[in-house]
């Protein structure tokens, strides 16, 4: 990519290399949605990586405010002995909606952003391998999330009026999931709770369909699609974090995705696979639920650590320190992440032999971890350090990650985690985790690539009390929580007696969670007004590495207008600094760039989701004529997913002007 | 399932091509899914040994017979493939008709090994032996019957004339992937759940 057009600033609203075309006709004879001059239509038959990132990352987005929402009525509850804000049903909603909502709905979704928009960009290609696989991702996450949260939409219906579970639908009782995230048997059984739990396993499926289609796709993307000399050592270790979670969401969710099968059985069928009456053990949900669930956690957590690989060294203008080293303990920390599931049953029984082998491997895990944190700080070590927004939550994110990896290795140890099991410890150690690594990488990530995301930059310097007020207020909630959990505080518990010497702690954590939700609440303004900012941001605001800061902000529908030749790692900063025989190349494109159609189909096909998933739970709720609500439902998924087949892929041609880059 | 999508098949490598690399990808993941179905069904196979005597119940040479059949439908359907390589459509429809027969007869045995297994007593909420065996083995027919659906499909979509062997070879190799695996599937499910109980 030659310096000259580089560095031009190229207005967000103007780009018309496509006014001229016509909608083209597909396979079928229909006309196809392409150029569409409605926004509305255009953005749900779109197939373009970069819309579809920032749809999830629009809809992660909103979930985290209703999960933190739903944690700030949970700790309001909690502010002082024997409270009865809220009763301990709805305490129970409220704590199984939380966690399931922020896994599902808002963490993996805001990963899911990152890896739309970016992964393309980073390895120089024009789009994903199959971009209506992935619009179909896209609504089927919507999907799975209307129907988890199905429960609160009749909850409310309720409130005013407007529903009762009565007559027909007598057996809805009991309909938001109230059973823990975790879902253990055999409290999932239909004997102890209602349709609450059917909405929580059908929209379960219904995601993990999303995340497994948008898996498979990264995947395909990340191997075969990369720009000519763009070698895997080559890859941002954002990419290869991407492509290492891919990889455990494709061998990890399979074991929930049977055992929420079976637990639906159990419920419609009354088979016996956990109900101990016909035979079945409960014990088997705990196995199959966290052979998936502690990969999960590093799904949630390895693109945290892909966003802060790519934010230290822009920020300390060093290369990461022992890439090849960063990128390996990431896919140690994968693989081992398959072999410790049980170190979250310690105190259930499992022998003497098992429990050392799982408390020894959980040990083990902590060491590629520990690998990365060093390599972080040696990226610090003797850069040019400046301190913007990215680079200060992504110093937050390793010392707060750091904290609960402690705590981590203090349960991995099994005879204490005896004592820690069950209790508010184990709260602190994967909020610390969880907000103190996750959340903060994220935001650190909304922070650096935004700009280049809708082509405005931030303003003022709001983001420094974005910092102060998540990074206080997460350690006055979660810190005291340690001592809460040592002195014996079970978790999942409505309400406590006082006299335990849990009473100021509990008020600490409650002011602290507020704290913290005010500083959500400012990122949120903070993103707002970058939204309505005059400024534009050019192609490199943050003067950074990688090839996604070679293109235009926001990038164009094809991205790059020719396509780079990539001759070294970090391509971009060799472009700007390194010896001649390291500057970006250009493929010769011509005969113009070949752009895919738009299309209806997958949306289509995962809106039949719908009807399966609510028809499904409410036939077991005894409500008449579900099954052929479901029923209809495979009917409108089999036909999307045909019509598609048949349409064909479609696609035209584009011959960007030579000069907007 | 769909064309080649929209693009050409990247830049780099291309030792497999998107589409059979999406279909291996899934297999592995579905390698687990069976893996999971199969272990839950020996776990409590070996829990509860007394709770049922399946040997009653098996028929031997009716699964013998089912399975010999899969196993043909998987020859017939490596054929097919290469009749489509080939660009030879007739010997591909030719030989994709006997695959979808055949696994249509795979189909019909099942039902009527479920329809026999009910009368005989065994059903779904019999101890857990009913529960994982119809579970695992019905999820095993399912994936029969969306190859046989996907076939199907493919047979209509030949004879609009629209197949050529540049652009369908791929398709038509990911769904030979696929019914070759979910054969590979059945023989293990044979093995670990018919014929083992025999041995014992
Ligand atoms: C050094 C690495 C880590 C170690 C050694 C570790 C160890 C553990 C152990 C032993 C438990 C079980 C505690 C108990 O229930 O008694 C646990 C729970 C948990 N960990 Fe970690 N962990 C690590 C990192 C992480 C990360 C990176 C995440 C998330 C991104 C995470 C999320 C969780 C969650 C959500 C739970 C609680 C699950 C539940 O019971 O609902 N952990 N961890
Ligand atoms: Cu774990």
């Amino acid at each position: 990519m030659s310096t000259t057009h580089t560095t031009e600033v190229i207005n967000p609203s103007v780009h018309n290399d496509l006014a001229d075309l016509k909608p083209e006709i597909s396979d079928l004879g229909l006309r196809r949605p392409d150029h569409s001059k409605n926004v509305i239509i255009d953005w749900m038959t779109t197939v373009d990586h970069k819309k579809i990132g920032l749809m999830y990352g629009a809809m992660a987005l909103f979930f985290l405010l209703v999960g933190g929402f739903e944690a700030l009525v949970i700790r309001t509850q909690l502010m002082v002995p024997e409270n009865d804000l809220i009763s301990a049903q709805r305490y129970n909603q409220l704590f199984t909606m939380h966690g399931t909502t922020m896994i599902f709905l808002a963490i993996m979704p805001l990963n899911a952003a990152f890896f739309n928009f970016l992964v393309p960009l980073q390895i120089g290609a024009r789009d994903v391998a199959f971009p209506r696989i992935n619009a179909f991702s896209l609504w089927a996450f919507v999907a799975g999330a209307l129907v988890i949260n199905f429960g609160w939409l009749l909850q409310a219906l309720e409130m005013f009026g407007l529903f009762t579970a009565s007559g027909a639908t007598a057996g809805m009782n009991d309909f938001v999931p109230a059973m823990g995230w975790f879902g253990y048997a055999p409290i999932t059984s239909t004997e102890f709770t209602g349709a609450g739990t059917d909405f929580w396993i059908m929209g379960l499926q219904i995601l993990g369909v999303a995340s497994l289609s948008a898996s498979l796709n990264f995947i395909v993307t990340i191997i075969n699609m990369r720009a000519p000399g763009m070698k895997m050592m080559r890859l941002p270790v954002f990419t290869w974090m991407t492509l290492i979670v891919s990889l455990l969401i494709i061998f990890a969710f399979p074991a929930i995705t049977v055992a929420l099968i079976q637990l639906m059985f159990d419920r419609v069928f009354g088979t016996n696979f956990f109900s101990v009456g016909g035979g079945g053990q409960p014990i088997l949900w705990q196995h199959l639920f966290w052979i998936f669930g502690h990969p999960e956690v590093y799904i949630l957590v390895l693109p945290a650590m892909g966003i802060v690989s790519e934010v230290l060294p822009t920020f300390a203008r060093k290369p990461l320190f022992g890439y090849a080293i960063v990128v390996f303990s990431g896919a140690v920390i994968g693989f081992l992440g398959f072999a410790v599931w049980s170190h979250h049953m310690f105190t259930t029984g499992l022998g003497k032999i098992a429990t050392a082998a799982f408390s020894l491997l959980t040990m083990a895990i902590a060491v590629p971890t520990g690998v990365k944190i060093f390599n972080w700080v040696g990226t610090l070590w003797g850069g040019q350090i400046r301190f913007h927004a990215p680079m200060i939550f992504a110093i937050g994110f390793v010392w707060m990650f750091m904290m609960g990896g402690f705590s981590g290795i203090m349960h991995s140890s099994a005879p204490a985690d005896a004592q820690q099991q069950d209790s508010y410890f184990v709260i602190a150690h994967f909020h610390y985790v969880a907000i103190g690594g996750i959340l903060l990488a994220i935001v650190s990530g909304i922070y650096y690539w935004l700009p280049k995301m809708i082509g405005k930059m931030w303003q003022g310097n709001l983001n420094i009390w974005v910092g102060i007020f998540t990074v206080v207020g997460l350690n006055i909630t979660f810190f005291p929580m340690h001592f809460l959990g040592l002195l014996g505080q079970p978790r999942r518990t409505h309400t406590y007696l006082s006299g335990f010497g849990w009473e100021s702690y509990n008020m600490v954590c409650t002011i602290g969670s507020y704290i913290l939700a005010f500083g959500v609440l400012l990122l949120v303004v903070d993103i707002v007004r970058c939204f309505r900012s005059k400024q534009l941001a050019g192609n490199d605001p943050w003067d950074a590495r990688t090839l996604e800061w070679a293109t235009s902000s926001p990038p164009k529908v094809y991205n790059f207008a020719a396509t780079p030749i990539v001759n070294a790692r970090d391509g971009f900063w060799a472009d700007k600094y390194g010896p001649e025989n390291r500057k970006l190349g250009e493929v010769d494109e011509s005969h113009g760039i070949h752009m895919p159609s738009q299309s209806w189909m997958p949306m289509i096909a995962s809106a039949g989701f719908i009807p399966l998933g609510l028809g499904l739970s409410l036939m077991q709720a005894g409500v008449p004529f579900m099954g052929y609500v479901a029923i209809l439902g495979l009917v409108i998924i089999a036909l999307g997913i045909s019509l598609w087949a048949l349409e064909g892929p479609g696609g035209y041609h584009l011959h960007p002007k030579k000069e907007s880059n | 399932m769909s064309q080649t999508e929209s693009h050409d098949d990247g830049h780099h490598g291309l030792m497999v091509k998107n589409k059979k690399l999406l279909m291996w990808l899934f297999l592995g993941s579905d390698c687990m899914f069976f893996g999971t179905l199969i272990s839950t069904h020996l776990i409590y196979r070996k829990l509860h040994p007394e709770e049922f005597d399946p040997t009653q119940l098996f028929s031997l040479e009716l699964t013998s017979f089912s399975t010999f059949i899969l196993l043909m439908s998987s020859f017939l359907m490596a054929l097919a493939v290469s009749a489509m390589h080939k660009g030879e459509m007739k010997s591909f429809r030719r030989n994709v008709i006997g695959v979808i027969f055949f696994g249509l007869i795979f189909l019909g045995c099942q039902v009527y090994e479920f329809a026999h297994f009910m009368h005989e007593g065994l059903n779904l909420d019999t101890g857990t032996f009913g529960s994982t065996f119809y579970l695992m083995t019905g999820t095993h027919g399912v994936h029969v019957a969306v190859g046989v659906f996907w076939l199907i499909s493919m047979l209509f979509y030949s004879q609009s004339g629209k197949m050529e062997a540049h652009k369908s070879a791929i398709d038509v190799e990911a769904a030979g992937l696929y019914w070759h695996f979910v054969d590979i599937v059945w023989i293990v499910i044979f093995t670990v759940v018919y014929l083992i109980e025999f041995i014992a």
